[in-house]
């Protein structure tokens, strides 16, 4: 096979687990391993926790456009977003049967109360309500989350899995920097090369890596970064370079990602998948592993909208991310009646406009279907910005 | 011959509401003058709002989320939400954020008609809303002042952890009161904070009183329109004051007296003559169409026995009290413990509890578009509040100030196909 099949088939690979939305890997893994799985909900949860427990942590991240909702919607109004209700969907449907719990972090109010919903809806899972702190010092909100963390590993310990040890834990921290690291590098290759890395695929590759073991989605990362990078096939076109901002939680179909890069723009960086870019580097592997995965979380995150930003300017994280990935413009992309990406829209559009780029806003849900109104808005943007940009 | 001109009567108005009238204007003159008296003003929320705390320094509150249901009252939010969408804010986001940032844009102007004070410090008690914290770091890029982050933890599992109670007062201690001093340049003061507590829970002690007064039948109150006037001052700037003790105080003699001449409530067209159903209001009223909505109620003779929404600045029903002898505890515990920090079994619990304690015949829930940490969930609450109960529940839809979401006609349509079931259910039951 050339490269450029290889690479081919390791998408197509990735593409096929991340469609089966009845988590017949987790299925396979847990009759493999005889181990317990563990869904969480975006964006962030300390998945070395739970593998070092020899649990597999389960990325979920809502239904995709061909799932039919049928009880789903009849637990939400309308003016809901869109992804708990593909995720009682799943869960009532039977998706997610082979999951002994799902973790819920404090993101917002609509995953906060799925939390209690999960806990009547189905009563012999574990639901742990993960909430992540808001003060950031070590000594207070630190102390916790620590706290938290301590008693989500009781209560997975409690099901069976085996007890936390700062041995298992540190060697869980390795592998996932391992898996960061190369997450990081993908992302590092597109911003140089987008032409070698499009979106559409990169993000099917990262959705996968969320439903394997880390022992395979590391191993499926650096595959695809080692083809993508020596394949010398694809040449760059006059695209705008574009930061996609807001789609961290209810994630856009993979339709929309793919218009977006029709209607003439490179993804440089976008918030797509981001448990595996939300420590923006190592854990150290050294000293109290729990204590190193709190001070992580702390001061090591990225400054999402869900997260108080207490310090410095509102919007400065955007700024430095437009200069290191030389966006041209940002598309605001966020799920309809997404508190915190549209109430964090107007400071990070300030933010934009301070760092004189220019940016465009739209919404969708996952199960939308029509995306030309978004390709002749995403391709006027980005002929504006070819045209008249300073580049 | 043409009628000789009438004058119409003026409205008659208990001795309570003339109080709290009083010192509702005397408040907002005091922050009127702020900028003259060199008094300090904190914005804060309803729900985890630490006004003793902000009294004992001498801080006089403001609250956003009631500047923007008065300016819906008055007609404003239409207006000030256009400006705010202008600005670049969603259309789908809350509409209290909206109304706030388009009232500040609009010279903020507060409910008095005077112009409220700009903020020494944006007191964000992030209690049971995640909105609250995206709004106050919207309007610290206005205001450019500090701001207290006081996180307070979720009640997921349905109750108060000591590690809970611990991280919200080590934040009081290292975050909130440090912030305090700074403004004012004066001394934490346990004492006073201590003094103003325990008037806090005699207030409390009479306004829980007031809400179960509504268990008599009939019941001599409205437990959801009537009670948003009776929770005003104790979830507003007032808990912790003597003006607060003497108006729950007064407010309950008042009804006592209702109780004893067997008076129903006041409604908008005056007092209820019969009362024909009783029921319990889970979510926020509607304040661009509170008296329409409210008579909705009154015309069909249903009286609110209790509601959820005049819980969201304190459960105090289920025993809780401020407690002086343990105050920075106290307020944690009170922060914990407001409505929308509960979780969904729990706020199941307490209504399927309502229904019961306080024979109602249903209940209703009015959801609204703005509010999450209300809304995502209510249809599974009316569900399981059915089935363990046994009374039937309707569901309404609107919003808190966003008047292009309130539509009279349905919502008075479905309104009363849902009084005409419990009838047909009574009847059926009486056959």
């Amino acid at each position: 096979m050339t490269p450029d099949q290889q690479r081919s088939a390791l998408v197509q690979r990735a593409d096929a687990i991340f469609r089966d939305q009845s988590l017949a890997a987790v299925g396979e893994w847990k009759a493999r391993t005889g181990g317990l799985a563990v869904g969480f909900l975006p964006i962030y949860v300390p998945r070395e926790l739970l593998h070092a427990q020899g649990v597999l942590p389960v990325g979920l991240m809502g239904g995709r456009p061909d799932l039919e909702i049928i009880k789903g919607d009849a637990y939400y109004q309308s003016y809901i977003c869109h992804l708990p209700r593909s995720t009682i969907e799943l869960g009532l449907n039977g998706s997610y049967d082979a999951l002994d719990g799902i973790v819920f972090p404090a993101i917002c109010d609509v995953i906060r109360n799925l939390s209690g919903m999960w806990q009547m809806l189905f009563p012999r899972v574990l639901v742990h309500y993960l909430d992540v702190p808001q003060n950031f010092d070590p000594a207070i909100g630190g102390a916790f989350y620590r706290r938290d963390l301590e008693g989500l590993a009781e209560a997975l310990a409690a099901r069976g899995a085996r007890r936390l040890t700062d041995d298992n834990l540190r060697q869980s921290i390795a592998l996932y920097n391992e898996d960061r690291r190369l997450v990081r590098e993908l992302y590092a290759l597109r911003r140089r090369e987008p032409w070698k890395v499009p979106t559409a695929e990169l993000y099917v590759v990262l959705r996968a890596g969320l439903l394997l073991p880390v022992e395979e989605s590391t191993p499926l990362f650096a595959e695809y970064l080692a083809l993508a990078a020596a394949d010398a096939s694809r040449r760059p076109q006059d695209q705008a370079r574009v930061l996609v901002a807001g789609s961290f939680c209810e994630q856009p179909p993979l339709g929309l990602i793919k218009t977006l890069e029709r209607a003439g723009c490179y993804i440089v960086d976008d918030d797509f998948v981001q448990v595996h870019r939300f420590l923006r580097s190592d854990i150290p592997t050294d000293g109290d592993p729990l204590q190193r995965l709190v001070e992580a979380f702390l001061t090591d995150a990225v400054a999402s909208p869900t997260r108080y930003i207490g310090d410095g300017v509102k919007g400065a994280d955007l700024e430095r991310r437009l200069a290191e990935s030389g966006a041209e413009g940002v598309l605001f992309c966020a799920p309809s009646f997404c508190d915190p990406a549209l109430l964090d829209q107007p400071m990070a559009a300030r933010a934009a406009e301070r760092a004189g780029i220019p940016w465009t806003a739209f919404k969708y849900a996952e199960n939308s279907a029509q995306f030309q109104v978004i390709r002749e808005q995403a391709g006027t943007f980005a002929d504006s910005i070819k045209l008249w940009s300073g580049a | 011959m043409s009628p000789a001109p009438t004058t119409p009567t003026p409205a008659q108005k208990d001795s309570s509401q003339v109080r709290q009238k009083e010192m509702i204007a005397r408040h907002f003159d005091r922050l009127a003058d702020a900028p003259g008296t060199g008094a300090r003003s904190a914005y804060t929320f309803v729900p985890g709002n630490l006004t003793e705390l902000l009294l004992s320094f001498d801080v006089l509150p403001v609250l956003p989320e009631i500047n923007a249901l008065q300016s819906a009252m008055r007609g404003k939010t239409a207006e000030y939400i256009a400006m705010a969408e202008k600005l670049g804010h969603s259309e789908d986001v809350c509409t209290y954020v909206k109304s706030d940032v388009g009232m500040m844009k609009s010279g903020n102007v507060g409910p008095t008609g005077q112009r409220l004070p700009s903020p020494d410090l944006l007191l964000l008690s992030y209690t049971g809303c995640f909105t609250f914290m995206k709004w106050f770091e919207l309007l610290r890029e206005e205001y450019h002042c500090p701001v207290a982050m006081l996180h307070v933890p979720y009640q997921a599992d349905g109750r108060i952890t000591d590690a809970m109670r611990a991280y919200v007062v080590e934040q009081l201690r290292t975050e909130v009161i440090p912030k305090l001093e700074a403004i004012t340049g004066r001394a934490y003061d346990e004492d006073r904070l201590k003094a103003l507590l325990a008037q806090s829970a005699r207030a409390e002690d009479d306004l829980v009183w007031v809400l179960q007064s509504a268990r008599h039948v009939p019941s001599p109150i409205d437990a959801y329109f009537g009670a948003v006037y009776y929770v005003g001052p104790i979830f507003s700037a007032f808990r912790g004051t003597e003006d607060a003790v003497h108006y729950y105080r007064e407010l309950r003699e008042e009804i006592e007296e209702r109780i004893r001449l067997g008076k129903g409530p006041v409604t908008p067209d005056g007092e209820m003559d019969r009362e024909r159903f009783r029921v319990v209001v889970e979510g926020p009223p509607n304040w661009t169409s509170f008296r329409q909505f409210w008579k909705m109620f009154a015309d069909e003779g249903a009286v609110a026995v209790a509601s959820t929404y005049s819980k969201v600045g304190g459960v105090y029903d289920l025993g809780f009290r401020h407690d002086p002898d343990h105050p920075l505890e106290t307020l944690a515990e009170y922060c914990l413990g407001c409505y929308t920090n509960l979780n969904l079994p729990t706020r199941i619990d307490l209504l399927t509890r309502y229904l019961s304690e306080y024979l109602a015949d249903g209940f209703l829930i009015n959801s609204v578009k703005s509010c999450n940490s209300f809304s995502a969930g209510q249809l599974h609450i009316l569900r399981e509040v059915e089935a363990r109960s046994g009374r039937p529940g309707g569901f309404i839809e609107s919003d808190l100030v966003d008047p292009r979401y309130f539509s009279a006609a349905n919502i008075k349509n479905r309104l009363e196909s849902y009084f005409q079931m419990l009838d047909q259910k009574r009847l059926g039951a009486a056959s």
